[in-house]
Formats: C-alpha cells, sequence, structure tokens
C-alpha cells in the first residue's frame, strides 16, 4: 500500500527554520500595566472563589473560634504568667499568630487544586503574565487572613480580652499579623507546587506549620521549656510576631525580659522575618511553578 | 511555504521510556482545517500541547503563526485558542465570569472583553445559562463554553483537541454546526479527534496518526481511495470452509472472516454486477447467502487497513446481527 499524500519524511531539521511571515497581532509585552491586570484579574477570580463556597471557610472562621476559646480556658487555668497578668489577654495576640499561621496553608491546597485542574493550561495558553497565577492567590489569601484575624479577635472580645495601647498601635499590630501571614502564604505557594494533591499539600502544611505556631512564645511563656525549645521559640518568626503584637497592643508580655535579639527587637526582627521570607519564597515559588508547569 | 499556519517537522517526544511522538509532520495552510485521526494514545493530545506551548519537544520544531512555539512562545500564545480535551474552565465561576476572566488575561479591555463574551454567550446558546456556576453545566454546554473560551481573542489559529469525545450525539451534530461556523469565518484549525466520521464532516486534510507517526495523510476521498474503494460484506446461512476462496477471484483484498464462519468482509474494487456474480459464484461452490451487501468505504476501514487494528468506535457501536464488528473477524489472506 502507498500513500501518495504522505510524506513523513524522518530527514534532521533544518538548523535554522526558514523564512516565516509571522502573522500580525497587536504585540503584549508583559509591561507593568499589564503585569497588574493580570494579577487584579486572578485576585478577583480567587475572591469569588471565597465568596462562592463559604463553606470552606471553615479553616478560617470555624476552628479559630474553637481555638480560641479551648486555649484560653483549657491552658488559661493552668498557666501562670511569669510577671503577673491575665492570660486571656496574653493569650489573644498569640492565638492570631498560630491561626494565621495554620490557615496560611490554605495558599498551599488553593494552587494545589488549581495545578490538578485544567484550569491552570487555560492560563498557560494565554499570553498573560504566568506568576500572576501566584500572585493573585497570595493576594487573595491576605482577605482570608484578614477573616482569621477578624474571628479571633472578636472572640478574644467577646471573652474579655482588651487592648491597652492607641488605635493606631493596635492596628499597626493587626497589619504586622497581615504581612507575616503573606510572607508565609509564598512559603506556602512552594509547598503547593510541590505537594501532588491538595490532601498532601495539607497534610504536609500541617505538619511544618503546627510545630512552627507551637514552638514559641504564642501560648505558653518559654521560660520554662527545655533549652533547645527554649531557643528554638525565642528565634522563632512566630514569636517575634507575637511579642510585636503584644507589644503593640499593649498586653501582658513576658517575653520583654528574654535577652535574645528578636525578643527585644520584636517589630523589627517581625518586618525582618516577613521580608526574608518574601524574598525567599516567592522566587522560588515562581521557579518551582515554572517548572511543576513545564513538560 | 508562507501561508502556511501550523507548521510541525520531525516532531518528537518521549515521557521518560514512552514514547510520545515519534517525529511528525505537519502542514496545515491559512483558512485550512486539518483533522488528526487516531486511537487513544496515538499522540493526538501530545502533539497538540506542543503546538499550543504546553509542552517542549524533544526533537524537530514547530511553528504557528509564524512563530517558532518553542524560542517565541508567547507570539504563538496571542494567535492561538485552545479548547484542550480535558475541562479547562474554572468550576466555582459562572459561564460570563469564566469569559470575562479569560478575556483579560488574553489581553481584552474590560468593555471588550464584556461585549465579546457577550456575543460568544448567544452564538453558542449559552446566554441562558450565562450567570449559572459551570458545576451546573452539562457536558455539551462546558464544550460550548471552553470553545467560547478559545475564541475570545479572535485568533487566527485554532487547536480543538477531541471537541465531541464524551459528548451525546444531539451535542456532538451541534458542536459540529458550531465548529463549521468558525471556519466560514477564515480560522485555521487543528482538530484531533478519535471518530472517523468527524473527521470526515470537518475536514479538509486528514493524517491519521498512531504510535506517535503519522500513517497516512490526505483527503478523505484520497484515504478512502486508498483502500479501494467499495467493501463487501457477505452473511452465510451456515459456516462453510471454502467461501472465501469462492469469493477470492472478485475480491481486492484479504477476506476477513467472522469466528462463526458465517460473515465475510472484502474490500472490492469494481461494485457494477459484482453482487450477482459473487452470490452466483457462492450457489455455484453450494453455499447459501443470506445477506449481501455492498458498502462505500468508510474512514473505520481506513484506520483499519492502515493500523491492522479496529478503531474503539468501530468496537463501541458494532451490531453482531448486522454488521460483523473488525474485532471478531479473522483476517483470512487469500
Amino acid at each position: 500500500m502507498s500513500f501518495t499524500t504522505v510524506s513523513p519524511p524522518r530527514t534532521p531539521a533544518p538548523a535554522s527554520p526558514g523564512p516565516v511571515r509571522p502573522v500580525a497581532r497587536p504585540p503584549r509585552s508583559h509591561g507593568l500595566a499589564q503585569r497588574l491586570r493580570d494579577v487584579g484579574v486572578l485576585t478577583g477570580r480567587n475572591l469569588l472563589h471565597i465568596k462562592r463556597e463559604p463553606l470552606q471557610l471553615s479553616d478560617v472562621t470555624v476552628q479559630p473560634v474553637l481555638f480560641t476559646l479551648l486555649f484560653v480556658f483549657v491552658f488559661g487555668s493552668g498557666v501562670v504568667l511569669p510577671g503577673g497578668g491575665s492570660y486571656k489577654d496574653f493569650a489573644i495576640a498569640g492565638l492570631l499568630a498560630m491561626n494565621l499561621t495554620t490557615s496560611a496553608m490554605g495558599t498551599a491546597v488553593g494552587l494545589s487544586t488549581d495545578l490538578g485542574s485544567g484550569v491552570i493550561d487555560r492560563f498557560r495558553t494565554l499570553s498573560m503574565w504566568r506568576p500572576a497565577v501566584l500572585v493573585g492567590r497570595s493576594l487573595a489569601d491576605i482577605l482570608t487572613a484578614a477573616i482569621c484575624a477578624a474571628f479571633v479577635a472578636a472572640t478574644g472580645l467577646a471573652i474579655g480580652w482588651r487592648p491597652d495601647a492607641g488605635a493606631a498601635s493596635i492596628l499597626a499590630g493587626f497589619a504586622l499579623f497581615l504581612l507575616f501571614s503573606y510572607a508565609l502564604s509564598w512559603g506556602c505557594a512552594c509547598l503547593g507546587m510541590v505537594s501532588k494533591s491538595p490532601e498532601s499539600a495539607q497534610g504536609i502544611g500541617l505538619v511544618i506549620l503546627f510545630p512552627l505556631a507551637i514552638v514559641s512564645n504564642a501560648l505558653v511563656p518559654t521560660e520554662h521549656m527545655p533549652v533547645v525549645l527554649r531557643t528554638i521559640a525565642n528565634w522563632n518568626p512566630v514569636s517575634a510576631v507575637t511579642t510585636a503584637c503584644r507589644q503593640l497592643f499593649g498586653n501582658p508580655n513576658p517575653s520583654a525580659t528574654i535577652h535574645a535579639w528578636p525578643m527585644q527587637h520584636p517589630v523589627l526582627a517581625s518586618l525582618l522575618w516577613s521580608i526574608a521570607l518574601i524574598a525567599i519564597f516567592a522566587p522560588l515559588a515562581t521557579t518551582l511553578y515554572r517548572r511543576r508547569t513545564t513538560d | 511555504m508562507n501561508d502556511l499556519m501550523i507548521e510541525a517537522h520531525n516532531l518528537g517526544k518521549r515521557f521518560g521510556s514512552t514514547v510520545a511522538l515519534d517525529g511528525i509532520d505537519l502542514e496545515v495552510p491559512a483558512g485550512a482545517i486539518l483533522g488528526v485521526l487516531g486511537p487513544n494514545g496515538a499522540g493526538k493530545t501530545t502533539a497538540v500541547r506542543i503546538l499550543t506551548t504546553l509542552s517542549m519537544p524533544d526533537r524537530g520544531w514547530a511553528r504557528v503563526a509564524g512563530h517558532d512555539v518553542v524560542s517565541d512562545a508567547p507570539a504563538v500564545r496571542r494567535n492561538i485558542g485552545v479548547t484542550a480535551q480535558d475541562a479547562t474552565l474554572d468550576e466555582v465561576l459562572t459561564g460570563r465570569e469564566n469569559l470575562l476572566m479569560i478575556g483579560r488575561l488574553g489581553g481584552l479591555r474590560r468593555v471588550q472583553a464584556r461585549a465579546r463574551a457577550l456575543e460568544l454567550l448567544n452564538q453558542f446558546d449559552l446566554v441562558d445559562a450565562a450567570d449559572r456556576v459551570l458545576k451546573e453545566y452539562s457536558g455539551g454546554m462546558r464544550r460550548r463554553l471552553d470553545l467560547a473560551a478559545g475564541l475570545l481573542t479572535r485568533p487566527p489559529v485554532l487547536f480543538l483537541d477531541e471537541p465531541t469525545t464524551g459528548l451525546d450525539p444531539t451535542s456532538r451534530v451541534r458542536m459540529w454546526e458550531v465548529i463549521r461556523g468558525l471556519v466560514a469565518d477564515g480560522v485555521t484549525l487543528l482538530l484531533t479527534t478519535q471518530y472517523l466520521d468527524e473527521a470526515d464532516e470537518l475536514a479538509d486534510r486528514i493524517v491519521v496518526i498512531d504510535h506517535g507517526r503519522v500513517i497516512a495523510g490526505g483527503t478523505a476521498a484520497e484515504l478512502k481511495a486508498q483502500i479501494g474503494g467499495a467493501r463487501l460484506e457477505l452473511t452465510l446461512s451456515e459456516a462453510h470452509a471454502s467461501a472465501s476462496a469462492a469469493i477470492g477471484p472478485f475480491v481486492a483484498g484479504p477476506v476477513r472472516v467472522s469466528h462463526d464462519g458465517r460473515r465475510l468482509r472484502a474490500p472490492v474494487r469494481n461494485a457494477v454486477g459484482l453482487a450477482s456474480t459473487v452470490v452466483r459464484a457462492l450457489d455455484e461452490a453450494g453455499i447459501t447467502v443470506d445477506d449481501v451487501e455492498l458498502r462505500q468505504p468508510s474512514l473505520d476501514d481506513v484506520f483499519f487497513a492502515l493500523t491492522e487494528r479496529p478503531t474503539d468506535e468501530a468496537q463501541d457501536r458494532a451490531e453482531p446481527e448486522s454488521e460483523p464488528s473488525d474485532a471478531d473477524l479473522e483476517v483470512a489472506r487469500r
């Protein structure tokens, strides 16, 4: 049987393709305006997800309320603060830190879900700025973090937590939390890129984030911890953020007497930690994303 | 050469030890429809993924709209619309929101994207469903929306990867109408399919690929001509060992016999008066014939002739009583 119309020549490809007439389409360079637009569009998409599926917000609504109540009433009955003060007032900044840290996992789960669906392939055939997928996710997750913070704060206020500082100082405390949570979400974006499924992203995320939140001064003062744990806790970014916010909220802050540098300069330490996390994980996430979506 | 909108040379791709594409060549002139036909796993999707910049070739090169798919991928993306085999839209958003998002990411201004989305929703009969989330869409609606998503920026080159796989017959015919409408707009289209009738319906030219290679190409008519015209199908009252030999002189290729020996199928070249000749010959050999059928060749026949393997579709729709499926026919070489 012979096919006159077929020519599958097995000749090697020419070194350089011959002359072409590229189709003229409006060129689209990825200028800042376009990047911002792509980021805006994808942030909007992720915000719509939050709006459409409020049940998936239980991690940042029900869980924070539950944790706040449990820790304050169960731990609070057994913890004596060095230097005195109410555990309730001490604990809310720590609970904010803990809940925001664990809820950063949402970024990993969300990205992993996207990667498992065909929607990323669709994005990749468009002439968009690719990292917008990651930036849009991290920005939308700021809202999730803000919801989480609001639930913890509201629960705290309801059970008697009272900040003792000016409004600007209190707001600065919340801003610091959100910045830190944003930085963590870039770490979690990396996790989302390397995990095979949303479930494994959640599993691995918990294993990393939960100890990070617990081995800190968030829930108990560090002074009675074994020396290794105490050192880790004093240098843990979660401790820095917690300490900074206790200071900014005017709440009991036993860590003020600890000589570790981050405990003496908690606001600066929190800022540096957040910036460092973003500087490391944002480029890494972008690289991992590129690698994950290349075959 | 200059008016080729899609051009691939010696394109190859392997995944580990699996060779997905083994050096294929494709050429699609501007405004033409190429049907890429092959069974599951033939390499169709891999080819489309490379041409749409989703995947990197291991060897060979390809240009779409004059731009190299590897070195100039961003320019390729500005010129293509893609409807992938798997759903590539956001399940949680509505149809309209999906189109707006993709239009904006494709470079349209907000106002343009909104107008174009509405236009496409109208064109694809999705206006009523426009504000429902995709989870509530039927398979046919999703495919139409996916196609609409590929058309937002009015790209000159379209890739449709198995656009009707999994659709019910009505949705399928409807999808065909939509696709035909596109071509009237002068779009260049590459369409993959496992359905031979689909390629026959829609494509100007067809390439058949199997195991990552192009095994045949041409117009539907040319492909049919390659297997020698019409096909004779006989059903005997009972199996007869010498039946193949009796009709041997009148056929133009191997006679295939079903397992029960009652059904015979063979390609024939000259159909004039052939049926009575064959029946007479069998009669003289003492063989009683229940049914004789002369069929114009379908692309199923082409595919079988090329690959010695039936297509999935031919197996699915075969009716054992009236039409012996290729699967239960054995080749009886003359």
